[in-house]
């Protein structure tokens, strides 16, 4: 079976389209490549969506904490410490056991069981409560000058925030915001092992390389292959998040503007 | 456990929760908290062992060994650290038994490769097939740790080694000045000023590391996810004397708990820590607490 062949049975296996059959033994090279690098559209798939939603509820989680109104701040407070203070793995094995016993009470929430909503809600929340915690450091820096000129120019409430607070806010936590991004795509490695089942063995990336580790035994093929795999998506993220943030410093003089520090702060889970 | 336990099916409330706690299953849940913390106080020293090698390499002024330091500071940011904990502990323990193999079985002449299988000698398995049970037991935790150090120590070693770079430079200067050599300025003005600038980055480590310690399950070892998975499956009548439905949630909002209590003293600690560090230092921090006092 040449190579070409595997990428057509096995290229969408994650999703499940091409060839229900995993192969059992004398496994390719090819295959190992094209079957981890299926399983890692599901780590894209999780990343981009916890993202794109997260980024919004960081927003109000960033300025529910900076709120002066006492129940909001304590709320922000409390989901930003209780998604930043406990493990990840835990939480998605309390969501995943909290979910089976939701589905037992109505048929209305059998999908959060499967780990294409499920654990993409948990890593939503996730994400959510750290880059809260980040924005709001951003929040908290945001030059006084800037606030004042934007009074002096009429803007109030809605308005200054959209045009003013905001767009500073996103420059200053830019690069804290990169790396939590990169932890992100790494963290959604863990789905899989923590009770969300791989329904028909549709995995993601390290679901696949565990699976031809236990079955080679030789762990020196799969897992360069994966990490190969993340390094490739670590410089993606980096790249777009670097286009975003040339984006938003672009009215900035040269040598003032943020160069993304690559030296990164740890934000793992 | 207690004197009113020993009819189970009379008793109910309160008096059946203690009881029901302190099942002898119960109490290896309470062991391997212990197994938790044990194996946090030994990564925590070896990591920054690891971490501070790491970050001596990645300085040194020999080409090979700063390449080899800052690949290792570097490899583990790109990758995710579940798929280094599922590679090392097989790895290792395939490197220490290949190790043995040559060592003691030098004429086997058989590949080590064989298809899907891993070989060696019967003398070179690790630990000995005819090695009892708690031998096992310690084995496979102390790869856990190993490999949980290795990992660690990379983060460390980048802690360390941006610490080492922030010390002001003047200071060096200051040595070399009063004809200290290359080593002893490391030792005798680098290292001891590093570490305030390290602090933060490595009390984040610590945090890091807490949350870090479920994956324990994934490696193998009998830990608390284990046996909250093993305790909160439903339990019928026939096999125990305390019969109930899943309960495994509530095991891991037990869980939840916990660490959100571990992380939350151990943040109070560490930022005692600090204060106590900054105190009289050139820093901003240090400045600050000088104008409030």
């Amino acid at each position: 079976m040449s190579c070409w062949e595997t990428i057509a049975d096995y290229g969408l296996r994650s999703i499940g389209i091409g060839e229900r059959l995993l192969p059992r033994d004398n496994f390719t090279l090819c295959q190992q490549v094209t079957l981890i690098g299926s399983g890692m559209l599901w780590n894209i798939y999780f990343g981009v969506v916890a993202l794109v939603t997260g980024f919004f509820l960081a927003t109000a989680l960033a300025l529910g904490k900076a709120s002066k109104i006492t129940p909001v701040r304590k709320l922000a407070e409390w989901v930003i410490f209780v998604f930043r203070g406990s493990p990840l793995f835990i939480q998605f094995f309390f969501a995943y056991f909290l979910f089976l016993s939701l589905k037992s009470v109505s048929p209305a929430f059998d999908p959060l069981t499967s780990a294409w909503l499920g654990a993409a809600l948990v890593l939503f929340l996730n994400t959510a409560a750290y880059t809260g915690e980040i924005f709001y450091g951003a929040l908290l820096s945001v030059p006084r000058g800037d606030v004042e000129a934007a009074d002096a120019y009429g803007f109030s409430g809605w308005p200054r925030f959209r045009r003013i607070v905001w767009p500073t806010m996103l420059r200053l936590a830019w690069p804290a915001y990169t790396n939590e991004a990169i932890f992100l795509f790494h963290a959604t490695t863990l789905v899989f092992f923590s009770g969300f089942p791989a329904w028909q063995q549709r995995g993601d990336a390290l679901y696949y390389a565990n699976y031809f580790a236990d079955k080679t035994f030789n762990p020196f093929v799969p897992y360069p292959i994966l990490a190969g795999f993340f390094i490739l998506l670590t410089l993606c993220v980096v790249g777009v998040f670097g286009l975003i943030n040339k984006r938003l410093n672009r009215h900035l003089p040269k040598e003032r503007r943020q160069k993304m520090r690559m030296r990164p702060r740890l934000l793992m889970r | 456990m207690f004197s009113w336990c020993t009819d189970p099916n009379a008793i109910d409330g309160l008096a059946w929760l203690s009881c029901y706690l302190t099942t002898g299953k119960h109490l290896s849940i309470y062991v391997s908290v212990g197994t938790v913390l044990l194996l946090l106080a030994i990564t925590a020293p070896v990591a920054l062992a690891f971490g501070f090698g790491g970050a001596m390499a990645a300085r040194s002024h020999f080409p090979p060994l700063s390449w080899l330091g800052k690949a290792y500071i570097a490899i583990v940011r790109g990758v995710p650290d579940i798929a280094f904990f599922l590679f090392f502990v097989i790895a290792l323990d395939q490197f220490f038994e290949w190790i043995r193999h040559e060592v003691k079985c030098p004429d086997w002449d058989q590949p080590i490769r064989q298809g899907n299988d891993f070989v060696v000698c019967p003398e070179a398995k690790l630990p000995l097939s005819t090695a009892a049970q708690w031998v096992h037991e310690t084995y496979g935790f102390s790869l856990a740790v190993l490999t949980f150090s290795i990992v660690f120590g990379a983060f460390a070693a980048n802690v360390l080694f941006g610490a080492m770079r922030a010390v002001p430079r003047a200071q060096l200067e200051t040595a070399e000045a009063y004809g200290m050599s290359r080593r002893q300025t490391f030792w005798r003005i680098l290292v001891p000023q590093m570490w305030v600038y390290a602090l933060p980055g490595l009390s984040n480590l610590w945090m890091v590391l807490i949350k870090a310690t479920p994956l324990l399950f994934l490696l193998g070892v009998e830990d608390i996810v284990y046996w909250a998975r093993e305790l909160g499956g439903a339990k019928t009548a026939k096999f125990t004397d305390y019969p109930h439905p899943d309960w495994r949630m509530w095991y891991f909002l037990a869980l939840l708990v916990f660490y959100l209590a571990f992380t939350r003293v151990s943040e109070i600690v560490l930022d005692r820590i600090m204060k106590r560090l900054t105190h009289g230092q050139a820093t901003m921090g240090g400045e600050a607490q000088r104008k409030a006092s």
